[in-house]
């Protein structure tokens, strides 16, 4: 019997969102694990922010916890500490976790918790209608810098290394195969899993054809167990060249077996 | 609900022990009250610190009696002086007669001080037996023991048990040398200080351990806190005991994230409280909303302290009650309760717990400095409250739903992890699925749904304690008060030129308006007793029943009310 993981909910993301790939690689990642008996539906727990990426709750028909902005990691790490026979994702937005909930995501990364947040970066407070996050570029026009943002964007996968992250991966929203790849990676890895997804504001933001001249796989020469090699990696994100695939990966104790 | 009467005239006497911080003088304080508790006394004790590590004056004060005493006085029979500066704080309140043990090395300083002092060696003491001067007391409670009459073998079988927590060879030792130092000043000893009958011995308990007392009572699973005066030692407590049962205790990056982490725990089917300070709930704000709308059960204890914003930070207050009555944005349910003494903490904690779970609504215990850290003599009744588990989702074959449109407001429970079942919450407003919603009837039914629920705690007034009376029931003379005020206004009563019924009101929100009307209908004087500036149990009092007080004793110096003080301001009302 096929899944039906869609509800009643009438998608209103802008037509040709890559949200909704996101949406779709979720839904693959998760039919999957359950069709491979790897994981019961029951024991996955999807959380979202707010944000346009925190609509994504309501049109899953698995357990969710919609949180208040920028608030979603803590409320994961204390369902992960509940009950270890979940597994937790969370979905988060660049305003939702590098803007207002940055102190969260930063210290879930540090301690470890084991949780896998997906991170749809747009680079834009979108359902806002366009202004500048702290992952937008220097000089991004938003209605509330109208002479352009003065700040230099933070690089997630970077602040995320630095923080102790576990896993760290980089994908582009348009490869919903790919996509889906990590997804399932980051779900499977024990500890805290990051996954910076490029999601293009087709609205506020268009970065479509920016992304798509500049995204490239990382391949096997890439040691991403090799903490260097990580941050090497990571920092080449302002480059001419956009590297995406699994970035680092190790293995520590998780903030729930410790406490 | 009637307390006893309490107006009798029992002696009470009171210490005080005053030192620097790092003195030690907190600890000699709860050691001196479970001395006497020990010996079948009943204690109360504040401890007065300002906030700072090293230095400054720090205070211990303790009444005790052979009667329950709910405050401590502010005149004093006995001080032991640690430093110089104890002696010149206290000197003003010593009562005829007192026994002012001072720390020898500051005898020559304090020279131009006319009262009698007994000297006493504590740092001589403790380097003789090379033990660490924060344990210097330890002397000065061998002393007082000796002036109390106590044989030296029965003082050091209950020196003992004081000092079992912190290794008693050493402390024992100490006491001992304070004693026999005593002994060779040939100083009088009193003949009856043991009183004859003792009834059951208590423990020496502060309001803080007598909450998370009352959260496992009631089935605590995991506490979540952030350490901020003067809630942090529930926070302690608990974390103390995490590893020995199993309890999942947690310390976060902030407040924010306490009670976020909080409702993800208790989603996730744990029974789970908060603890913090007035400040530290005031970070919570927006997540207390998301605790009303997404109806995720959570205990919330609030221990204020004299604001606003860092304010006077290790000093009491009743400043917030108007605060938590509207904390969070937006309109939901919410349970206030607010305990007066430490025995009332324990009870306020389970209720507070049991009725988040049994109402699916954040439940907040509202307590203040001065009860959180104030210690008392108590026999609590742990086997009185047990855990009340809420309505629980039916298991299988139909559709669940999380937000199931009910008579009585409340829907099945059901928690990720269970096969067939989706459990969806969520910040927005939402339908009974759990999926945002913005139409008109959808958003009015929610609400609905969840302001019935109001009306199950209405008919609950009748099993909880939301309103005691004290007193003389039948004085036309009414004192009407909340919090911690009452161990003071017990204490008044006896000094009172008039008879007067006391009015504890305990449920803040829901309220229990007619019980507050029939206690204040009919009555000749009114007189409201509040530590703060702007009166809000008189305010919320008149918003809910119409009846203006017009006599108001308020205090907002960030002190705690002594009887004698108080007794004085509600004599110029009666």
């Amino acid at each position: 019997m096929a899944l039906d993981l869609t509800t009643d909910i009438k998608v209103t993301w802008c037509p040709g969102c890559p949200n909704s790939q996101i949406l779709v690689a979720f839904r693959q990642a998760v039919e999957e694990f359950v069709s491979a008996g790897t994981m019961e539906l029951h024991n996955i727990v999807a959380g979202a922010g707010v944000g346009c990426h925190g609509k994504i709750s309501d049109y899953l028909e698995i357990n969710s916890f919609n949180s208040l902005h920028g608030r979603i990691v803590p409320s994961l790490t204390g369902i992960k500490l509940a009950n270890s026979k979940l597994n937790v994702v969370g979905f988060s937005g660049d305003g939702d976790s590098f803007s207002e909930g940055f102190n969260h995501i930063t210290h879930a990364a540090r301690s470890n918790s084991d949780i896998s947040i997906f991170l749809h970066n747009n680079q834009v407070f979108a359902l806002t209608t366009g202004q500048a996050t702290a992952t937008s570029p220097k000089g991004f026009k938003g209605g509330t810098m109208p002479e352009g943002s003065i700040n230099e964007p933070i690089n997630p996968a970077l602040i995320m290394l630095t923080m102790g992250a576990t896993f760290i991966a980089r994908t582009f929203a348009s490869d919903i195969k790919k996509t889906k790849e990590i997804m399932k990676e980051a779900m499977l890895h024990k500890g805290f899993a990051f996954v910076e997804i490029i999601q293009p504001c087709i609205t506020f933001f268009d970065t479509r054809e920016y992304y798509k001249e500049r995204v490239y796989w990382l391949d096997d020469k890439h040691k991403k167990g090799n903490l260097d090699s990580a941050f090497k990696v990571a920092r080449m994100n302002t480059a001419d060249k956009v590297p995406c695939g699994i970035i680092y990966q190790t293995t520590k104790p998780t903030f729930e077996e410790l406490i | 609900m009637t307390g006893s009467n309490t107006n009798s005239t029992t002696l009470i006497k009171t210490i005080a022990i005053g030192g620097a911080a790092g003195d030690g003088v907190r600890e000699a304080g709860i050691n001196f009250s479970e001395l006497l508790t020990e010996l079948g006394y009943k204690t109360f004790s504040s401890f007065d610190y300002p906030s700072l590590i090293r230095g400054g004056h720090n205070y211990s004060r303790i009444s005790y009696s052979t009667d329950p005493v709910y405050a401590d006085y502010h005149e004093l029979d006995v001080l032991v002086a640690v430093n110089a500066e104890s002696v010149r704080v206290h000197q003003h309140s010593l009562r005829a007669g007192a026994r002012v043990f001072v720390e020898e090395a500051y005898l020559t300083e304090l020279k131009d001080i006319d009262i009698e002092m007994i000297s006493i060696p504590m740092k001589k003491i403790a380097e003789e037996i090379k033990a660490p001067q924060v344990a210097r007391t330890s002397s000065a409670f061998g002393a007082y023991g000796y002036t109390l009459g106590i044989p030296l073998n029965q003082l050091k079988a209950l020196a003992d048990k004081v000092y079992a927590n912190v290794g008693s060879e050493m402390n024992v030792a100490l006491v001992e040398k304070g004693y026999q130092h005593m002994k060779k000043m040939k100083y009088p000893q009193d003949v009856c200080a043991i009183p004859t009958e003792h009834g059951i011995v208590g423990e020496v308990m502060d309001g803080n351990k007598a909450i998370a007392k009352g959260f496992l009572a009631a089935g605590l699973e995991a506490y979540v806190g952030y350490p901020m005066t003067p809630s942090t030692s529930t926070l302690a407590f608990l974390a103390k005991m995490a590893k020995k049962t199993g309890l999942k205790v947690v310390h976060p990056e902030d407040e924010i994230a306490v009670l976020n982490m909080a409702l993800g725990m208790s989603y996730a089917g744990k029974r789970v409280a908060v603890g913090t300070a007035n400040g530290g709930f005031a970070l919570m704000q927006e997540t207390f909303s998301l605790a009303g709308v997404s109806e995720i059960p959570i205990a919330i204890l609030v221990s204020m302290r004299m604001g606003p914003a860092t304010g006077v930070a290790t000093h009491t207050s009743q400043g917030d009650l108007q605060f938590i009555l509207h904390a969070g944005h937006g309109e939901f349910p919410r349970l206030v309760i607010a305990p007066g003494d430490v025995e009332e903490c324990f009870e306020c904690a389970a209720d507070a717990l049991n009725l988040a779970w049994k109402y699916q609504i954040p439940a907040v215990i509202l307590s203040d400095k001065h009860l959180s850290e104030s210690y008392k003599s108590v026999t609590l009744d742990t086997k009185s409250k047990g855990p009340d588990l809420g309505k629980r989702a039916v298991p299988v074959g139909t559709h669940y739903v999380r937000y199931k449109i009910t008579d009585d407001g409340v829907s099945p429970l059901a928690f990720p992890g269970k096969a067939n079942v989706v459990v969806k919450v969520t910040s927005y407003e939402h339908n009974e699925e759990g999926e945002a919603v913005e139409s008109a009837e959808e958003v009015q039914a929610m609400q609905d749904k969840r302001f019935r629920k109001l009306n199950g705690l209405y008919q609950d007034f009748a099993w909880f304690p939301t309103v005691k009376t004290y007193g003389d029931e039948w004085s036309d003379v009414v004192i009407v008060f909340w919090g911690s005020t009452k161990g003071a206004i017990l204490e008044a009563h006896k000094q009172l030129k008039t008879p007067a019924k006391l009015v504890q009101v305990l449920w803040m929100e829901p309220f229990d308006a007619d019980r507050i009307k029939a206690e204040l209908n009919g009555a000749r004087v009114i007189v409201d007793v509040e530590a703060n500036h702007t009166a809000q149990l008189a305010a919320l009092i008149r918003e809910k029943t119409s009846i203006e007080i017009h006599n108001k004793v308020l205090k907002y110096d960030a002190q705690p009310f002594t009887p004698t003080e108080l007794a004085n301001e509600i004599n110029k009302f009666i």
